[in-house]
């Protein structure tokens, strides 16, 4: 893998900019690439706390799907996907996107029920899905433990073949580059502490390098989200946890599709460099610490050895946090706030990193437009209070 | 002892790491490098060995220099990557640990075990961890004299006071003093969970390299290691050495390695004068290249303009402190100009490093800083402590050299041996812009590899100052990450595994239902007879039998599974009425009625039906999925928004074993097995004798048939189940269940709801009450998008063909295409129809509606109908009369307690040292409230009482809810520390708690110092007998 010889400038902030987002993760980037390229917008920064990507962009599982439920939901994880499978090109940048499919595996009649009404949902909005018997799992995957004497036996699984995953760090740095070529200042080791806010409106933020005037403020920060919005005054419906995930030493390939349960909290592909990628369930807690429990990183091994009894010698090499935003419905929100000229795009909980492209474009889009994207249109904050939410925490396990 | 090593057979000794043996055996070449494919040799003697991985046996990828050497033996090379073997059986079997001290000491070298021994020696509890099979630390090296005696008589005379694990690897620091530890156990691996009031980190330090050329090649060695080989192993790592010496330690290892009878050429010192040594010291001077043979193999070493011909370069690049597990307790690392190293700083827990580990690099300092830290954390200093003499040098501030620059056409110098990283490749990440150490960790992989950077990191570090002209402090480092060195997958998993991986909940019944060959169903962590064949029926046959028998005669189901809460208090009405939608104040007593349970968000969150026996008595049911959840949710509500209501909660769920007897003839067998709840009216309890013992008898149906549900305590259940199919019922699962309901119309929750489904959208508004004040989800009822009209709405579905089953998860369209107006939730064959049938739910459609189910290929015409297909007038609800009253029935009501079945494997695992039965029998009772002033307290304001005693009025019977079993004998403790997380230790134990045991709440009581029972709630009963079974074989 040959890397760009130059990724960006390590500008000092300059005192105004038309647009400032807070926040200098995927999203963060992704929105400050699109406001430029598709909508013109170039004197805008990027503040980022600590090193540019190093929240949850850094610490996901790097999985990529758009087999959604709801309507809305597809809509925008679709629209991300298509932007996925030109987006190597598109920033001259090889993502390592890798389509190598991904199985959500069913271990009980309610999955199963509820992947098939997931899998006629996608195929009747557009997006690619399959359902497959137990015995295709096996064919799909050979190295998964079918028996039924498991456990939890495996029923059958959806499958997306558009599905796959992407090298995180490599998305994050060729987002940056190309904001950085339009003239985007990304400005590390800034942290926002305050917002400045006259008759309603925004008109600057405070930050551990001075104040910064900005005509729009974007908050784009996961699992900070919540502590910054307070400063502006506005409490939003999400909760914080940690969400932990780990790699195994580098194995020769022995996994080449992208493996989710989640009935039982496992995710897991095999990275390019050959690592196993796990993620687990979220920390049950709410926190803003990016550490977890081992108790977690415990029960998930037991899941995944009863999936793959083959990796009961492979180890795990390293294990981390990230904290995921979780709002009530488990979607997205994303516009506008109470106070003017400052704009929301977080909640995405587990699931951010593959609607990065998305998420920017349509978050751009809105910043640009001063109203939401059509596709951004139901992620709307006031759907807590009209009741129009989009539920993805699926149904639960059938209760009879 | 034998081994091989890539097919060739080789020997090696005692106490041999494979990597020592293989030195032994003069191998140079262990692999290749995982980019490069560069020829790689022994770079280290420890857990941060980066180059010599190997596979051994089925193990995918192992350090050579953490493998103890065995008979028979089989290792091969890798190219830096493991490989798994996809058809090794793993025949391990791990465990787990718990264990509680005072005061832990990781790591059994100098300071280590002096803070062990000023610790133990003051009365703490006290835990020694350490990652080698013999204490000593770095004295395993050295030929260090203590009081003019090897050092390792000195450690050999020390009466530790303190439980001592060997081989056990502090791998994980986590919060609240929680460290995760490995021991190798011949059996299998153990994760010790250790929780400590202090931690002594005497972690020691690892010895670093420089990023010199040529670097890489097999004979470059750390000079700590190949000291390590020569003294404790007897092994020389080469023939003629030279040593760089950026530290003082390089003398040590020329001098060790001279004394091995190697052949030490030179010390090159880059500080501007050397020690006085028996060799030539190069001073002011670094190694500037190496020379190779044509396999790759080191043949010289290059300083400046000489050339040494030497098959073995020793590197002291300087010491890194382990603060691993430091760092990943919270502490924050301080660059130490002085020590050319990053050593803790801040602590952020109760923790103190010691030793090496914070840069005391001296025996006697850090003998001398084990004592203090020892007597720190176990608050109390104790006399007669004393440092042993030794005759080590002061040593001299290391030189804080990182890299040698390359000459043109000069070999790679290398920072990370295991991703290949060069310091070319941190030149090229700092010129993108980078200026973060976790973004060139990130651009170049450095540290990501198979020893996380403890041969790499400073190193990179390093490099990246001079690159970016930094200090080393204002780069930082990475951030450590647990584990501190790998642990395998099944190591974390423990004894969860299989079977075992997640408890199954059974029934009273459910051998019974074995017997009968029944098809189970998951449901939760349950096990629910789907359907019973016969005679090689298919399910479709079988649920038409099964429906058959329901609709026409009488059939029985095993309904114990659904949640039962006994609930009590003076506000037990005012407290349903603010959790259901509908009026419980006002039932009646003796009466049931069925309710719906919102979430805040107003959708429907349970169902089930609530019975009031008593005025501040009630009993509610809940689905089987929800019933721990809905439990913990009366518990928040009550806790959190309405502690002044006056009710309490006992769950009663295994306390009662359930029959469901429905079909027009159930009243037949209900007057032969309860026949003063014969007349029992529909929606109506009884507490009447059942088979002679006091059972209670509920007339309610799911199914439109006359139907009982006919509860006696856990022991009797399989009684009444045999007694009731002895009478004529016909055995039905889960299957016949939802299609009897589905034929009737009933939802079940989590098949028509998914979470996004009011009662309202249900077509149960009827449910929900308009007259109260207030209840769990009703403001949410009122919001714009919960009252619109046009939701989705639970229809009925009839294909046009009245064969075809639409698929459950259908999709529902005008004509084929989206936009989707919703989606069938349930489906079935119906034998009392003659045809097939769904229920759906949809929006903006009516009866008579046509449209298209579309599921996979398949696309169905249907027709929306009302969603009762059957009876529709709850004609059929009071069944046939009586024929004639039949003979009560005569057979024994045997009693069957939970874990009988167990009686002789347990009796068979059991040894003199651990022995396992089940308790004979004893009644039991919750109490709320007053204190009984006997019994076990479970926690405020309640008790629970066992034993012959009279109970009083308003205790819960729970007898049934619980099996006793019991371990006795002088391992019981060690038993019960695999699986019980709390501190059992005589004096913090209070004799009895709620607590967990495996994956299962239990109460434990200790009855005597080596007796404990365990109560555990019948469901578990079978899967912690299985658990406890292995357990008693791990001894």
């Amino acid at each position: 893998m040959t890397h760009p010889d130059f990724l960006w400038r390590n500008p000092d902030p300059k005192p105004a900019y038309d647009v400032v987002i807070v926040g200098g993760g995927g999203h963060g980037l992704a929105t400050a690439y699109y406001l430029a390229k598709n909508h013109g917008l170039t004197n805008v920064a990027v503040l980022e706390r600590g090193w540019l990507a190093g929240g949850n962009m850094a610490r996901n599982t790097t999985i990529i799907r758009s087999n959604y439920l709801w309507d809305e939901s597809a809509a925008i994880y679709e629209h991300s996907l298509k932007l996925w499978e030109g987006l190597s090109d598109e920033l001259d940048y090889d993502l390592q996107f890798s389509q190598r499919g991904v199985l959500n595996l069913a271990h009980n009649l309610g999955d199963v029920r509820e992947g098939r009404r997931r899998v006629n949902a996608n195929r009747l909005n557009g997006v690619d899905a399959e359902w497959l018997d137990a015995d295709e799992v096996k064919k799909f995957c050979p190295i998964i433990n079918v028996s039924d004497r498991a456990r939890y036996p495996v029923m059958g699984a959806t499958l997306q073949r558009r599905g796959g995953i992407a090298k995180h760090d490599h998305v994050a740095w060729a987002l940056a580059r190309q904001a950085d070529a339009y003239g985007v200042d990304l400005i590390q080791g800034c942290e926002v502490t305050g917002f400045e806010i006259t008759g309603g409106r925004v008109t600057a933020v405070e930050t551990s390098r001075g104040r910064i005037a900005a005509g729009k403020v974007a908050l784009a920060a996961a699992g900070h989200t919540s502590v910054l919005a307070e400063r502006a005054g506005i409490r939003l419906p999400l909760q914080s946890h940690p969400l932990q995930a780990l790699v195994s030493e580098l194995l020769e390939p022995v996994l080449d599709c992208v493996v989710m349960s989640n009935a039982v909290h496992v995710y897991v592909s095999q990275a390019h460099k050959g690592e196993l990628v796990m993620g687990a369930g979220i920390d049950a807690y709410n926190s803003y610490g990016q550490r977890g429990g081992v108790h977690v990183i415990e029960a998930q091994m037991a899941a995944a050895l009863e999936l793959f009894p083959i990796f009961s010698r492979a180890r795990v090499l390293r294990t981390w946090a990230g904290i995921v935003d979780v709002s009530p419905d488990a979607s997205p929100i994303i516009g506008p706030t109470p106070v003017d000229g400052l704009y929301i795009n977080a909640g995405w909980g587990t699931g951010g990193f593959k609607a990065t492209p998305g998420s920017g474009w349509v978050y751009a889009h809105t910043l640009a437009h001063e109203r939401p994207h059509p596709l951004a249109e139901p992620f709307a904050l006031d759907r807590f209070t009209t009741g129009a939410l989009i539920d993805e925490h699926g149904a639960a396990a059938v209760a009879h | 002892m034998r081994f091989t090593f890539d097919g060739r057979p080789m020997t090696g000794e005692p106490g041999d790491t494979l990597a020592a043996a293989l030195l032994r055996n003069g191998v140079r070449v262990v692999g290749r490098s995982v980019d490069l494919g560069r020829p790689r040799g022994i770079f280290a003697a420890g857990p941060e060995e980066p180059n010599a991985l190997v596979r051994v046996g089925a193990d995918p990828i192992l350090a050579a220099t953490t493998v103890e050497l065995h008979d028979g033996l089989e290792a091969r090379s890798l190219r830096g990557k493991g490989r798994v073997d996809l058809d090794a059986v793993d025949e391990r079997r791990c465990d787990k640990g718990y264990l509680h001290c005072d005061v832990l000491v990781v790591g059994g070298g100098p300071a280590g075990l002096a803070a062990t021994l000023a610790a133990g020696r003051s009365g703490a509890r006290v835990i020694l961890v350490d990652d080698q099979p013999r204490l000593g630390g770095d004295l395993l090296n050295s030929r260090l004299l203590l009081d003019g005696a090897p050092a390792l008589d000195w450690v050999a005379g020390l009466d530790l006071p303190a439980r001592v694990l060997t081989r056990t690897t502090a791998a994980g620091y986590y919060d609240h003093n929680y460290v995760l530890a490995v021991e190798r156990r011949a059996r299998g691996e153990r994760l010790w969970h250790i929780r400590a009031r202090r931690v002594v980190l005497a972690t020691g330090a690892h010895e670093r390299s420089v990023a010199f050329p040529g670097n890489d090649r097999p004979g470059v060695m750390l000079a700590a290691s190949a000291r390590a080989y020569a003294n404790r192993y007897g092994v020389r790592a080469g023939r003629r050495a030279v040593v760089f010496a950026c530290a003082d330690s390089g003398y040590e290892a020329a001098e060790d390695l001279t004394a091995a009878g190697v052949d030490v050429l030179a010390v090159v010192d880059p500080r501007p004068s050397g020690l006085p040594a028996d060799v030539e010291v190069l001073a002011g001077q670094v190694v500037t290249g190496t020379t190779a043979d044509a396999e790759g193999v080191l043949t010289g070493v290059r300083a400046g303009a000489r050339h040494f011909d030497a098959d073995l370069l020793a590197v002291a690049g300087g010491w890194n402190p382990a603060v691993h597990l430091f760092s990943q307790s919270g502490g924050r690392t301080r660059f130490d100009e002085e020590l050319a190293a990053f050593v803790p700083g801040t602590s952020a827990q109760a923790e103190r490093p010691a030793g090496a580990c914070r840069g005391l690099y001296g025996t006697r300092e850090a003998i001398a800083d084990g004592y203090a830290a020892g007597a720190e954390a176990a608050g109390r200093t104790v006399p007669g402590l004393r440092v042993p003499e030794c005759g080590e040098r002061p040593l001299r501030r290391p030189a804080a050299l990182w890299l040698v620059e390359r000459t043109p056409g000069s070999e790679p110098a290398f920072a990370d041996l295991h991703r290949d990283v060069t310091v070319a490749d941190l030149a090229r990440a700092t010129g993108t812009g980078m200026r973060s150490v976790e973004h060139v960790k990130r651009y170049t992989t450095a540290g990501t590899g198979a020893d996380q950077g403890k041969t790499s990191g400073a190193v990179v570090v390093g490099v990246m100052s001079a690159l970016l002209g930094a200090a080393p402090g204002q780069v930082g480092t990475t951030t450590f990450r647990p584990p501190y060195t790998p642990v395998s997958f099944a190591t974390l998993a423990g004894r969860d595994r299989g079977a075992l991986s997640d408890p199954v909940r059974t029934t009273a019944l459910h051998d019974a239902h074995v017997a009968r060959g029944a098809v189970f169903e998951d449901v939760g962590q349950w096990k629910r007879p789907w359907y019973f064949p016969r005679d090689g029926e298919d399910m479709e046959a079988a649920v038409r039998r099964e429906c058959h028998a329901a609709r026409t005669a009488v059939a029985a189901m095993d309904a114990s599974t659904l949640g039962k809460i006994d609930i009590r208090g003076a506000d037990a009405g005012e407290f349903l009425d603010r959790v259901y939608t509908n009026m419980y104040s006002t039932l009646a007593v003796g009466a049931c009625r069925y309710g719906v349970m919102c979430g805040a968000d107003g959708m429907v969150f349970d169902d089930g039906t609530t019975t009031r026996l008593a005025d501040d008595h009630y009993l509610t049911t809940t689905t089987t999925g929800n019933a721990a959840a809905v439990f913990d949710w009366l518990e928040e509500w009550r806790q959190t928004e309405w502690p002044d209501l006056d009710v309490s909660f006992t769950s009663v769920t295994d306390h009662w074993a359930t029959v469901a007897v429905a079909g027009p003839r159930a009243r037949q067998v209900i007057a032969a097995v309860a026949p003063e709840a014969v007349e029992l009216a529909f929606m109506r309890y009884a507490s009447v004798p059942v088979l002679g013992v006091p059972g209670r008898v509920f007339r309610i149906s799911f199914s439109g048939e006359l139907a009982y549900e006919v509860n006696v305590p856990w022991r009797y259940g399989r009684a009444l189940w045999e007694a009731v199919l002895e009478l004529g019922a016909v055995p039905y699962g889960t299957e016949t269940m939802h299609v009897l309901r589905a034929e009737k119309g009933f939802a079940i929750v989590g098949q028509e709801t998914d979470g996004t489904v009011t009662p309202q959208d249900l077509g149960m508004g009827w449910i929900v009450s308009a007259r109260k004040p207030d209840f769990v989800g009703k403001r949410s009822h009122a919001r714009p998008d919960t009252a619109r009209q046009d939701r989705k709405r639970l229809v009925g579905l009839l294909a046009d063909d009245p064969a075809a089953l639409v698929e459950e998860g259908a999709q529902l369209t005008a004509a084929g295409v989206a936009p989707m107006l919703g989606h069938v939730t349930s489906s079935y064959h119906s034998a009392a129809l003659g045809r097939t049938f769904s229920l759906a739910m949809a929006r903006n459609v009516s009866p008579g509606d046509r449209l298209t189910a579309v599921s996979g290929n398949v696309a169905h015409p249907v027709t929306v109908v009302e969603p009762v297909f059957y009876d529709p007038d709850n004609t059929r609800r009071d069944g046939d009369p009586l024929v004639e009253s039949p003979a009560p029935y005569a057979g024994e009501c045997r009693s069957e307690s939970p874990a009988a079945a167990f009686a002789a494997r347990f009796e068979a695992a059991s040894t003199p040292r651990a022995h396992l039965r089940e308790v004979p029998f004893e009644p039991m009772w919750e109490v709320r409230g007053t204190d009984p002033g006997a019994g076990l307290r479970l926690g405020p304001d309640w008790w629970l009482v066992t034993g012959d005693v009279p109970p009083r009025p308003g205790w819960v019977d729970v007898s049934g809810q619980r099996t006793v079993l019991e371990l006795a004998g002088p391992a019981a403790h060690d038993v019960l520390i695999t699986g019980c997380p709390i501190d059992l230790d005589p004096s913090v134990f209070p004799g009895h708690a709620q607590t967990l045991l495996a994956k299962t709440s239990v109460i434990l009581e200790r009855v005597s110092p080596e007796t404990y029972r365990i109560y555990v709630r019948s469901s578990f009963a079978r899967y912690l007998a299985e658990w406890l079974i292995d357990a008693l074989e791990a001894l």
